[in-house]
């Protein structure tokens, strides 16, 4: 028994680090179809942890959650945004970003090792080895922000926010595996419905702005010509 | 049973507003839900300030003395805001849009109606994340490339708090583990004293910073001027006077649990928060070019001043605290109908184009003047009595500092808008800005006006003893 919770430990720890690399992913790839990919990866390795503390806490109802977390994240919530956001937009390479990528990726890695002492703050994981996933989750959840601050198209501002959530969820399951299952199923249908609505308002800024360059939106401000 | 009948009267509109059977069943089916559910959340407001339960499903849908004001605020301002919609958005001439725009309109009041109900924070969050989504489509409805920058802004900025609230909801869970009490917020109360302060502190650090995005507290405040000027008028009113409110509800639940703890100094936070947002947007009021905003700048001023008396602490400063959001409520709402009547009155939102607009157009030029003058907190209506509440209660606690400051910025506000009132409407109108023919306000706008103003005459000078005893049960709740 032992060697076999080892094992899920351990399997886990790789999960974490498959999570910490999507969110790195996102920081890191130009491309907007990289950046779906990499939000893919990220949410499996989410789903992949969910599993895992399911088996290694004995807290079957987590095994609906995974479920669940896997058929709407990687799977549903990429359809969705294909669906509504133009093809042209999806092939695009950003090249407008606030800051380089090399830039961006050193602020990556010093938000990380704040995660890492910020996991202090947060109460300690509920098993042993949902140890890893604080600081990891708390990591997701800083660079998910970064991302968002730094990209200026509307799909990789909209997919930060998904990482933001993504590492919310990465540090809560363990710190709570036990959340009532009604609440744990509410999440993902809440990002169901952000995708859908924040899909369609792509499709309408496309339309009407003529662009999805989201940073260039400034003409609300104060004392801003008429 | 009457919690669900509350919550299903907007969610059945909603459906038969998204029928394709004429234009004018949408407005009919909103306000006649609308006006039930005024009835009653009433007489559900009323059985709590009484002193009895109202209760759903235990531990899941309850109704206490801070969520009965909450819903019946959310209430009224529904059926006002429903009945401004009927002449304002019937301008609209494709019946589609219009449809949708009922559907959503029925969808967010809904989302409102139920935070204050649910008692169970996961449920909770969930709820102000859909009161968040279902608004988007609302600021965006006029399509143009401001209105959808706005929504954009909005959202983006909004959800991602919501995100980052979610770990505080999760952390707040792992407070379940010190006893055996019910995941609700009377069960937090009780638990609290047996938490370990950092569980209790880092969940509320996280939710205020996550939801104080949703709420406009200053630095996350910079979408709400957008969404609140680009939104159709009487979804302006709804969002600064009822949904910043519902999401400052939630903040406002962990007063009594981090008291109740009695390690953590909750007061201090609430109080410097608050502090930072008044003082922010009474300058940011003095320099805004469009009347809408003014309006919004006004709304996170307002959000700060009830933190600011939450934190004060002692029954005095919460019953002036929830005495505000009431006043608020209905004040703002009112200027939000007053900005949408000038607004079809002369067709631009620019103070600088706006002179002699009690000439152009009598009825809004009385309106902006009552409201702004009302919503400044000038004697004797109702938001100068909370706000002179707060006042008395912060000095009877010896803050001096603190209301010293709020006093400064309080009266840097009331200048401020009434310097931008006063250019508005009075003097020469503009000959480019009188219209041609004379306008015709809708009669439902007219009647808003009357509807939504009188209250706050009234509250002025007298306060219903029903009114007094829900403040008192909502005020304990604050106390915990």
């Amino acid at each position: 028994m032992g060697t076999w919770l080892a094992l899920v430990a351990s399997l886990n720890g790789l999960a974490a680090g498959a999570f910490l690399l999507g969110a790195f992913g996102l920081l890191a790839t130009r491309q907007m179809l990289g950046c779906v990919r990499f939000f893919r990866l990220q949410s499996l390795a989410l789903v992949a942890s969910i599993f895992l503390i399911a088996i290694g806490m004995r807290v079957p109802d987590l095994i609906a959650v995974a479920l669940l977390d896997l058929a709407i994240k990687p799977l549903l919530i990429p359809w969705l945004l294909r669906r509504y956001v133009r093809e042209e937009l999806f092939r695009r390479r950003e090249i407008d970003q606030l800051l380089n990528i090399p830039t961006s990726l050193v602020i990556g890695l010093t938000l990380t090792l704040t995660a890492y002492f910020l996991a202090g703050v947060l109460p300690p994981a509920a098993g042993a080895m949902g140890n890893i996933n604080v600081p990891i989750g708390l990591a997701g959840l800083l660079l998910g922000a970064y991302t968002l601050a730094v990209r200026r198209e509307a799909v990789p501002q909209l997919i930060g926010i998904f990482a933001i959530e993504n590492g919310s969820l990465f540090a809560g399951i363990a710190i709570a595996p036990r959340l009532p299952l009604v609440a744990e199923m509410a999440f993902p249908f809440d990002m169901l419905i952000i995708a859908l609505v924040i899909g369609i308002l792509t499709r309408i800024t496309h339309e009407r702005v003529g662009t999805t360059r989201v940073g260039a939106l400034a003409t609300l401000r104060e004392g801003a010509p008429k | 049973m009457t919690l669900f009948v509350i919550l299903a009267l907007p969610l059945i509109a909603a459906i038969v507003s998204a029928l394709p059977l004429g234009r004018k069943l949408a407005p009919s089916a909103t306000l006649l839900a609308a006006v039930a559910s005024v009835c009653l959340v009433g007489r559900a407001a009323l059985t709590v300030a009484a002193g009895h339960r109202v209760v759903a499903v235990p531990d899941w849908v309850e109704l206490d003395g801070l969520g009965a004001l909450i819903l019946l605020l959310v209430a009224v301002v529904g059926t006002t805001a429903a009945l401004f919609s009927w002449g304002y958005i019937a301008r609209e001439e494709n019946s589609r849009h219009l449809r949708q725009y009922y559907a959503n309109y029925n969808l967010f009041v809904f989302s409102m109606l139920a935070v204050p109900m649910l008692v169970e924070p996961a449920l909770v969050w969930t709820a102000v994340e859909l009161t968040t989504i279902f608004a988007i489509y609302l600021v965006a409805f006029d399509n143009t490339p401001e209105a959808v920058e706005a929504a954009w802004k909005y959202s983006i900025l909004t959800i991602m708090g919501g995100a980052m609230a979610l770990l505080g909801f999760i952390v707040l869970f792992h407070a379940m583990r010190f006893g055996n009490e019910p995941f609700t917020w009377a069960g937090l109360v009780k638990l609290a004293p047996k938490v370990s302060p950092e569980v209790l502190e880092s969940a509320f650090l996280l939710i205020l910073i996550g939801f104080g995005a949703k709420v406009g507290l200053v630095p996350l405040h910079t979408w709400l001027p957008d969404a609140h000027s680009q939104a159709p008028s009487p979804i302006c009113a709804l969002l600064s006077g009822v949904k910043t409110t519902v999401v400052l509800y939630v903040i406002l639940r962990f007063v009594p649990i981090l008291n109740a703890s009695g390690r953590i100094n909750v007061d201090r936070w609430a109080i410097i928060v608050g502090l930072i947002s008044v003082g922010i947007a009474a300058f940011l009021i003095l320099q805004v070019t469009d009347y809408k905003r003014l309006f919004a700048f006004s709304t996170v001023e307002h959000m700060g001043i009830i933190l600011v008396a939450a934190g004060l602490g002692g029954a005095a400063a919460h019953y002036g605290a929830v005495y505000q959001i009431l006043n608020h409520s209905l004040t703002k709402s009112f200027c939000f109908f007053a900005a949408g009547t000038t607004l079809l009155a002369v067709d631009t939102r620019q103070i600088a184009d706006l002179r002699g607009l009690i000439r152009t157009s009598p009825i809004a030029g009385v309106a902006l003047l009552f409201g702004g003058i009302a919503i400044a907190g000038a004697p004797p209506l109702a938001v100068f009595l909370s706000e002179f509440s707060i006042f008395r209660s912060g000095i009877a606690g010896q803050h001096y500092i603190a209301i010293g400051l709020l006093a400064i910025f309080i009266i840097v506000a009331f200048f401020g808008i009434l310097h931008h009132l006063n250019s508005m409407v009075f003097g020469e109108p503009m000959p480019q800005a009188t219209p041609m023919t004379p306008v015709h306000l809708p009669l439902s706008s007219v009647l808003t006006l009357i509807l939504a103003g009188a209250p706050i005459v009234i509250l002025g000078l007298y306060m219903p003893s029903f009114l007094h005893r829900i403040l008192q049960t909502a005020a304990q709740g604050l106390a915990g």
